[in-house]
């Protein structure tokens, strides 16, 4: 189990840390900022945005507590995130043409631990409408983080994506993260 | 006839299938989708699910047979059952859920009818009120319906809601190497489903997804940008000193053999409409995880049975009309038709009993990859197997072209092959003739 997935499993997720306004501010334009590159498409930006060993995962299943080892719905770290940057750009990826795009809402923010370097625990809720096709499709779920705080920022070492829609069924791809 | 208004003639059908094309009729016809489910999905085999979703007595999993609300269920005795997810009282769906345990007894939402899970009748609240009625606790028409025939194959469960026909067994061929190989590739002689299935569902016919998983002349086209991405990926790994996850090179393969390079692969037709691809994929590469992997089934099985075992030529088995196996993925998919424009797919990941965790891993890696609801192969596939649906749905032409080699498939015995060196679209030929067989009550 990765350190991060370790820290997401011990902090209890109803946990409300008492944190400083300039915190609660700073993590809030994080995750803001964060959703307005996806829907943007600055893939650069959004490969710094995680840490070395950071990872993107949506579990498949509630109870999961690890990404690694488990069926997964998305389970990427910065190679698999290249990997799909790459092929979602190259002029054949027929699935994606006309590109799609995303639209997201990010909410009830609420900072779960800060630990005394300055690492954060997050959670909050999304909304995100996809457009693709000419039809739209919504997807909604909630959101934790665990956060490194470095010299340029904050950075992803684990964002954990529930879906509320899970279990599927799927009508079509997620080809992009949410 | 399940109200079919309009029906075909057997001639009609019959001329819907010639030797190298198919009408587009047979993809977009809403009276012949109702005959396919009556003339094949309900009276073939078709599979159920692994004995291991229904793992400890009271579980149950539902399925789809045909048109019909099916559940597989295990009762006290540890034996599986395959039911009619109906109340034989009012008519209600016993389960809802897509699996649960119902612990002692099934009980119905409505009116509080108990069932074993072997679909008999328990009890009924307030029993008097029956008093002087036909009805009686074991009478026939107060069960829960078994589907007409149910049988398994070392675990995998198959029912048939035809009263008779040819065993599973018989019915399965040579084909069912496919499922001897998902379980004898474990050193520990066993297999299990992991966690739940992905669901999806494909835009399009049934057909085109069995016509898609052994044509070789797609995956160079099809998924060139993944294969180019992966390959990409792979290159940078390297120069920095990492060596990629060996289940990238499923995706960079796609880049790697280009569009000819799959001719390599020899296709069979079974009997039934079974078909099989040899060779292909992982089957034995040489490497630390697969040495040790060996390593452990010569353990476990003795040199020469492990050689027997992983000798076996087999990349996928797909089992009509309803299933594709890829053993050396430890893969399953089966599909479940809901309209002639919308097929839902269940796909299954199984875990080799006592293997080493790397070939998990690896198998696990293909299955986020190719399978996953974020996969960047399956994604071009799917989208292309909409706009086949799309295209047949128009009048812009009567036919489904399958001349690649056409007039030029080896006869073997009762095998059907495609040549060597060939892309050969014998699979998609074979599975047409076998639907007019079906469909025109030819037997098949
Ligand atoms: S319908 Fe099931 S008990 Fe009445
Ligand atoms: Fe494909």
């Amino acid at each position: 189990m990765g350190e991060a997935a370790e820290r997401l499993a011990a902090s209890d997720p109803f946990q409300i840390a008492e944190v400083g306004i300039e915190t609660q501010l700073a993590v809030e334009r994080f995750l803001h900022r964060q959703a307005e590159i996806l829907d943007e498409k600055q893939w650069d930006a959004w490969l710094a945005l995680f840490t070395g060993d950071g990872h993107y995962w949506m579990p498949a299943r509630e109870d999961q507590t690890d990404g690694e080892g488990v069926p997964n719905i998305f389970w990427e770290n910065l190679d698999m995130m290249e990997m799909r940057i790459r092929r979602n750009n190259h002029p054949q990826a027929h699935s994606q043409a006309p590109n799609n795009r995303l639209c997201h809402v990010v909410s009830n923010v609420i900072i779960e631990d800060e630990a005394a370097n300055g690492d954060i625990i997050v959670r909050s809720r999304f909304h995100c409408a996809e457009y693709l096709r000419y039809e739209v499709r919504n997807f909604t779920g909630k959101y934790r983080h665990v956060l490194n705080k470095t010299d340029g920022g904050y950075k992803i070492q684990l964002q954990r994506v529930d879906l509320v829609n899970r279990e599927g069924p799927y009508e079509y791809v997620l080809q992009w993260w949410l | 006839m399940m109200g079919c208004v309009v029906t075909w003639t057997n001639a009609e059908i019959a001329a819907l299938v010639e030797p190298d094309r198919a009408h587009r009729k047979a993809y977009v016809d809403s009276d012949l989708f109702d005959l396919e489910m009556e003339r094949i999905f309900e009276r073939a085999w078709v599979y159920v699910g692994h004995e291991s979703q229904v793992r400890n007595p009271g579980d149950y999993y539902l399925a789809r047979i045909g048109r019909q609300p099916m559940m597989m269920t295990r009762d006290h005795n540890g034996e599986i059952h395959v039911l009619y997810n109906r109340c034989p009282h009012r008519g209600a769906q016993l389960c809802s859920a897509r699996q649960g345990n119902a612990g002692r007894r099934i009980r119905c939402s409505y009116h509080a009818w108990m069932f074993n899970l072997d679909g008999s009748l328990d009890n009924i609240p307030a029993i008097g009120g029956y008093d002087g009625t036909a009805l009686t606790i074991d009478g026939e028409d107060f069960q829960v319906q078994k589907a007409e025939r149910a049988a398994d194959y070392r675990g995998f469960w198959f029912a048939s809601l035809a009263e008779e026909g040819i065993g599973l067994e018989e019915h399965l061929g040579e084909a069912r190497t496919g499922f001897d190989q998902l379980i004898d590739r474990a050193p520990g002689g066993e297999t299990e489903v992991v966690g739940e299935c992905f669901h999806m569902v494909q835009q399009s016919n049934w057909k085109i997804f069995l016509e898609n998983q052994l044509d070789a002349s797609h995956p160079g086209a099809t998924h060139e940008s993944t294969g180019v991405a992966a390959m990409t990926v792979e290159r940078d790994m390297r120069k920095a000193g990492d060596e990629p996850p060996m289940a990238y090179g499923f995706l960079s393969d796609f880049a790697r053999l280009g569009i000819e390079g799959w001719g390599k692969f020899g296709t069979v037709g079974h009997p039934h409409g079974h078909c099989t691809l040899e060779g292909y994929m992982g089957l034995r590469p040489d490497d630390p995880d697969t040495n040790e992997y060996v390593k452990c089934m010569y353990d476990a099985y003795g040199e020469e049975r492990a050689e027997e075992i992983l000798g076996v030529n087999l990349h996928h088995s797909l089992i009509y009309p309803c299933m594709s196996i890829q053993p050396p993925l430890q893969q399953l998919r089966t599909i479940r038709p809901i309209s002639t424009d919308r097929t839902m797919s269940e796909i299954w990941h199984f875990r080799l009993k006592d293997a080493p965790e790397a070939i998990y891993q690896r198998a696990l890696g293909y299955y986020y990859l190719v399978n996953s609801p974020s996969t960047m192969v399956n994604a071009d596939d799917l989208f292309n197997w909409w706009k086949v649906q799309h295209g047949l749905e128009s009048q812009g032409g009567d036919w489904v072209s399958f001349h690649r080699n056409a007039g030029f498939d080896v006869i073997d015995g009762a095998l059907r092959k495609s040549p060597d060196g060939s892309m050969s679209e014998m699979p998609m030929r074979h599975m047409m003739h076998v639907w007019r067989d079906y469909m025109t009550g030819e037997g098949a």
